[in-house]
């Protein structure tokens, strides 16, 4: 019983992680970088549901105004500082990205403090069945979760715009060639990742209520590396691999002999999946251009 | 009336001109070939003309409209389609999914089934191996449905980058021959191509482009039969 509670509680995690990764994943697959502040838009995303909730004590209406407040953000970011950049080098385009999360963390910093803020989202309680006691946010967080993951596939398989960022991440040029605004394409992925880090925000207070500016910087590293070890730029990838370092971390904070050590384990397995298929567990060979 | 108008088009990567301000028209209804050889500045005209390439100085004036800073994907709407070099085919969808993105431009409707059966018929090939990931494909196969696609957004042009590159003596004639078969169903071709006998032979008028500028033109015929183009592309 125990067993499958910590399960539960790992999916449930993970399933948070997947959303964060998905965005990296996307973003990466389509614009061809890290977007290295990603996880601050999570942040972003927390205090604006602190703001909305202090307003109104409402944690849907919260939740509304970090999905549109995040997505406006994370569109602006591509535009001002990412898309002026296209075609520029890699590393200039990383060392931006870093450079807009410390912008995100430090505006975070001097508009609230530094003093961490409490954001109760709501008294949820614990759901009681066969046996089994689980916190109520752990199932409203896989289920939103499985639910936008699945309309997610479906919208890339089944939409014009779907199918169009499956064509710009393969060859931007020829989807050009295709009729395809390549830069609106990537506009709308930086959307959908910036609304799906505000959701990660929601379920990241409903499981603990404290809020800094740097709530998004581990659970990004850490769903960046999930990324990575589900095959970075696929998207069932980002969610394997997202439910995949939840479900460890879950596991691995019962066990108090290497409890203290899960974060190292997580990465270890990022290193160890690599080393056995360097391009992630669902990742694609990227086939040689000619 | 001329459907495409390249006025002094000048193109630079850096600092290195490739193109240095070439002029060159397509009539409507015409089969029109730039030859050139490696490096002359082939793929950088066809890249430059359909907006994928910013041009330095020139204009483009296509089907009335001035679209000489036009993005690729807004030319791509009115009605002007390229087979790139290489193909590029996307090769993890499967051929009917190319196709599919090449009608990208149109809606999904009755005319979108004809113009796919239309594909389909036009190249069998692509018909058998609808299912089939583009990736898998032979060159040749690649080549048709590369075609196919770029039909699918039914162009008023049709611009066709080296489309006999790297395939077998057969092949080559039946691409030649399918390329006259679109330009008598009424769409406009504008080609590049290496081999110049085949290209020449297909071509209403043809200009030969050298290190970036146009040092001769005239019909087919007239150039298959010229001493420069002769000695140079012809092998003597
Ligand atoms: N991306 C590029 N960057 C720099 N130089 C290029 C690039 N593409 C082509 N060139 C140069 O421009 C010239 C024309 O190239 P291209 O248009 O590809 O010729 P063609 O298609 O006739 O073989 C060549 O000298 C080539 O080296
Ligand atoms: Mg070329």
């Amino acid at each position: 019983m125990k067993f499958i509670e910590t399960l539960i509680n790992g999916l449930s995690m993970g399933s948070t992680y997947a959303m964060i990764s998905l965005g990296y994943t996307m973003v990466y697959g389509i614009a061809k970088m890290l977007n290295f502040a990603h996880g601050d838009i999570i942040m972003v995303g927390g205090y604006t549901i602190f703001i909305t909730m202090s307003l109104s004590g409402n944690p849907i209406l919260g939740l509304l105004a970090a999905v549109i407040f995040c997505v406006a953000l994370g569109v602006t970011i591509e535009k001002i500082a990412y898309k002026p950049l296209r075609g520029a080098s890699p590393l200039a385009v990383l060392i931006t990205a870093i450079g807009v999360s410390y912008l995100l963390q430090s505006t975070a910093q001097i508009i609230f403090g530094s003093a961490p803020k409490m954001v109760n989202i709501a008294n949820l309680g614990n759901v009681k069945f066969a046996g089994l006691n689980i916190p109520l946010y752990t199932l409203i967080t896989l289920g939103c979760s499985m639910v936008i993951m699945i309309v997610l596939s479906l919208f890339v398989k089944y939409t014009k715009t779907g199918r169009a960022m499956i064509a710009v991440s393969e060859d931007k040029g020829a989807a050009q060639l295709m009729g395809i605004n390549v830069n609106g394409i990537i506009m709308i992925t930086f959307a959908i990742g910036s609304a799906l880090a505000a959701f990660a925000g929601l379920f990241m207070l409903m499981k603990s209520p404290s809020l800094t500016n740097t709530l998004g910087a581990m659970p990004g590293i850490k769903a960046f590396t999930a990324a990575v070890i589900g095959g970075i730029g696929s998207i069932p990838g980002a969610m394997v691999g997202g439910l995949l370092i939840g479900v460890v971390e879950a596991v691995s904070l019962t066990i108090p002999v290497i409890a203290p050590y899960t974060d190292a384990i997580e990465f270890l397995i990022l290193i160890v999946i690599l080393l056995v298929r360097p391009t992630g567990i669902l990742g694609k060979k990227r086939r040689e251009k000619v | 009336m001329a459907l495409l108008e390249v006025k002094d088009l000048s193109v630079y990567y850096g600092v290195i001109q490739a193109l240095k301000g070439i002029s060159f028209e397509v009539n409507e209804g015409e089969i029109v070939t730039l030859i050139g050889a490696n490096g002359a500045g082939k793929t950088t005209t066809m890249q430059s003309v359909i907006g994928l390439i910013p041009s330095r100085s020139g204009s483009v004036i296509y089907d009335g409209h001035d679209i000489t800073k036009t993005p690729c994907h807004k030319i791509v709407h009115l009605g002007m389609s390229q087979v790139p070099e290489g193909r590029r085919v996307f090769q993890e969808l499967t051929v009917y999914e190319n196709l599919v993105m090449g009608a990208y431009t149109k809606k999904r409707d009755a005319a979108f089934k004809e113009d796919i059966e239309k594909i389909y018929t036009r190249f069998p090939r692509l018909a058998e191996r609808k299912n089939q990931i583009a990736g898998t494909l032979s060159g040749g196969e690649q080549q048709m449905l590369a075609m196919g696609r770029a039909l699918m957004s039914k162009p008023k042009l049709l611009m066709l980058d080296e489309p006999s590159m790297g395939l077998s003596p057969l092949l080559v004639d039946k691409v030649f021959e399918i390329i006259k078969d679109i330009n008598r169903d009424g769409t406009t071709i504008l080609l590049v191509e290496q081999n110049a006998g085949k290209s020449l032979a297909i071509s209403d008028r043809a200009y030969v482009l050298e290190t970036g500028s146009i040092v001769l033109s005239g019909t087919g015929d007239e150039l298959a039969a010229s001493d420069e183009v002769k000695k140079a592309y012809l092998g003597g």
